[in-house]
């Protein structure tokens, strides 16, 4: 059954790349869920993760840096490291001053990352970008469905550990402090918390599976370019938060599914109707009409599908009830 | 050499223009406005169709004396400024005014990104991608330094005419907050919004004046940038970073801040060509922004962090 075959082969390429954004969500989360930090460079973060790790696994590139054919994992951790590094630096400039600080500097690094994407030509191979990223298992399994399947199943146990390492975060004392800063940086300073160090903390913790996710994209398409990491990602990946609803890692990760999703359809849709001549033309509506439903959620449904949880301590667990009726 | 400062004070202009916008929203409306870049490519492009709508009546324009543009120019601009006032508040009205009731000010900054967006791409929508220009004339530029002197200058007279009416505009705007009620209103809204109330101020007016302000300098800063470089529906996204750098450079809420950091980053960018090559001259605003928040994150002439 030919069908079935292209409709599974389908189904598990779009769920590879909803598992991979829903990594980035949950990282999103983490910074402005859980802590309220607004990050504008998420591309940036994502591209950083995705061209270090491509560059520490690849085989050896000519005429450029990097292409040191170290082992895939290796990539992925140079990844994370990489993108915190890059985190800590932002931090340390803006998380002192008022949160729109680090909203202007996540976008300025985004920006720059691109330029360097675009022109250092001996490091990121420059507007043609990097070829030739490692596969992982594609010489043991050869048959292309099966890779994926594969692949699948590797995103989607790492997706699962940081769900539930960062279940397990927030639900922690140092979780409840983020949640205590957001709400009240006074209240929770004059308790004795640094509210700097915290927020660098989930700052960085949450651009490191950025990066990471962007090493999984990397090796999944097997070649990368800067108009991979447009101002355009970033905003779709923020739209998955705030449809899915930010404070809730569930909501995270179906945010994920249900954008990709509106997004995939909604481009097959304008590709069917609209003549090849106009389809560039049409791709802008397509970010248009995402555009508008952000604005919408924001006003009409702020909390997203499913909105934060008002208690999260399983000590609370017994008079959960009540504050909920308060 | 002083080709780069010359080079650099008319970026600087554009700069300088954008930033009061992105100053004055911030300091009145509190919100880092990432829409505003949208008001600058708006401004020249609804400049561009004026321009093409009086060409269709009375035939394509003469230049006028030295410049590249004539007279219909001028009142393009004129539309575009009104045109461009008109969006920002058509915006504000669906968008802002409604998250200003309920929501806080990241929510606000997060829509003016979404805002930023869908400005973007109906722009490229309804204009396409091709890059555009206002006139086709090649202009003679006057020099008016010899080359034996620290490289020489020659200048365009377009370019003239960008630093004088940027100047004429600062000049227009430190009159208006300074002399008449509704400035000294918009002032006091920026220093103390909760005290301005009180005392009888129309907070709404000096919202609505904002943004036409802000939108007029943008559509000014539009119409430059189009005139000295070309029309592409990225200009103003290629800008916001200097904008933004200009704004903080200079001082949250301050006018004369954003004109010496708009002017500043303008220098910046052009000093730093020799350096590390045109493709990166973006990233220097960058560098500039990190600069001044490790080492004076309250701006040049700013008092609040």
């Amino acid at each position: 059954m030919p069908d079935l075959l292209g409709l599974l082969s389908y189904g598990t390429f779009f769920l590879v790349f909803v598992t991979i954004y829903g990594l980035v969500v949950l990282g999103l989360n983490l910074q402005w869920g859980f802590t309220g930090l607004f990050n504008v460079g998420v591309a940036g973060f994502v591209a950083i993760g995705a061209y270090t790790s491509a560059l520490l696994t690849a085989p050896d590139y000519p005429d450029q840096i990097g292409g040191l054919a170290l082992p895939i994992p290796l990539g992925w951790l140079g990844a994370m490291v990489t993108s915190g590094l890059a985190a800590f630096i932002v931090g340390v400039a803006a998380l002192r001053l008022r949160h729109d600080y680090l909203a202007i500097t996540t976008f300025g690094i985004a920006v720059t990352l691109q330029l360097v994407a675009l022109n250092a030509q001996s490091l990121t191979g420059g507007p043609f970008g990097l070829q030739f990223i490692p596969k992982p298992f594609a010489d043991v399994i050869a048959d292309n469905l099966a890779w994926n399947l594969a692949y699948l199943a590797m995103a989607a146990t790492l997706l699962g550990l940081s769900y539930v390492a960062l279940e397990r975060l927030v639900r922690s004392p140092w979780g409840r402090v983020l949640r205590a800063i957001r709400e009240d940086e006074t209240a929770a300073e004059s308790l004795g918390k640094r509210a700097f160090r915290f927020r660098l903390q989930a700052f960085v913790i949450g651009c490191m599976l950025m990066g990471l996710g962007g090493a999984l994209y990397a090796h999944f398409v097997g070649y990368i370019a800067p108009e991979d990491f447009l101002p355009i990602l970033t905003f779709q990946l923020w739209t998955m938060l705030i449809v899915g609803g930010s404070g809730n890692n569930r909501g995270a990760v179906l945010g994920a599914v249900v954008v990709w999703a509106l997004w995939t359809l909604s481009g097959n849709v304008l590709r069917e109707l609209v003549p090849a001549e106009h389809q560039a033309r049409a791709a802008t509506l397509q970010v248009v009409l995402i555009g508008l439903l952000l604005m919408l959620i924001l006003m009409v449904r702020p909390r997203g599908l499913l909105g934060e949880e008002a208690v999260v301590s399983r000590h609370m667990k017994d008079s959960a009830g009540e504050v909920q009726e308060e | 050499m002083l080709q780069l400062i010359a080079d650099g004070f008319v970026i600087g202009s554009v700069i300088a223009l954008g930033a009061i916008g992105v100053t004055l929203v911030y300091s009145i409306l509190r919100f880092a406005n990432f829409a505003h870049g949208e008001l600058l490519t708006w401004g020249a492009y609804l400049a561009w169709t004026a321009l093409l709508g009086f060409a269709a009546v009375w035939g394509p324009m003469e230049p006028l004396g030295p410049f590249s543009f004539g007279w219909t120019l001028l009142a393009s601009l004129g539309v575009a400024a009104i045109a461009t006032a008109a969006l920002a508040l058509l915006v504000d009205l669906l968008l802002f005014r409604q998250l200003r009731r309920h929501g806080s000010a990241i929510t606000l900054i997060m829509a003016s990104f979404g805002a930023a967006l869908v400005l973007r791409n109906l722009l490229q929508f309804i204009f396409g991608a091709v890059p555009e220009y206002y006139s086709r004339e090649i202009q003679v530029a006057i020099r008016l330094v010899p080359r034996d002197v620290l490289g020489g200058l020659r200048i365009t007279p377009d370019q003239l005419f960008v630093l004088g009416l940027t100047a004429v505009s600062v000049v227009g705007l430190h009159l208006f907050l300074t002399r008449t009620t509704l400035g000294k209103a918009m002032r006091a809204t920026s220093i103390n919004p909760q005290l301005a109330r009180v005392t009888g101020i129309d907070v709404d007016r000096v919202i609505r004046a904002t943004w036409i302000i802000g939108a007029v300098l943008a559509a000014v800063a539009g119409v430059f940038s189009g005139l000295t470089v070309q029309l592409r529906p990225q200009l103003g996204l290629d800008l916001l970073l200097p904008l933004f750098a200009a704004a903080i450079l200079g001082g949250i809420g301050s006018v004369y801040g954003a004109v010496a950091g708009g002017l500043i980053v303008g220098l910046a960018e052009s000093l730093s060509v020799p350096i590390v090559g045109a493709e990166y001259r973006a990233a220097t605003a960058f560098i500039v922004l990190i600069a001044i928040l490790l080492i004076r994150p309250t701006g040049l002439f700013g008092e609040r962090p």
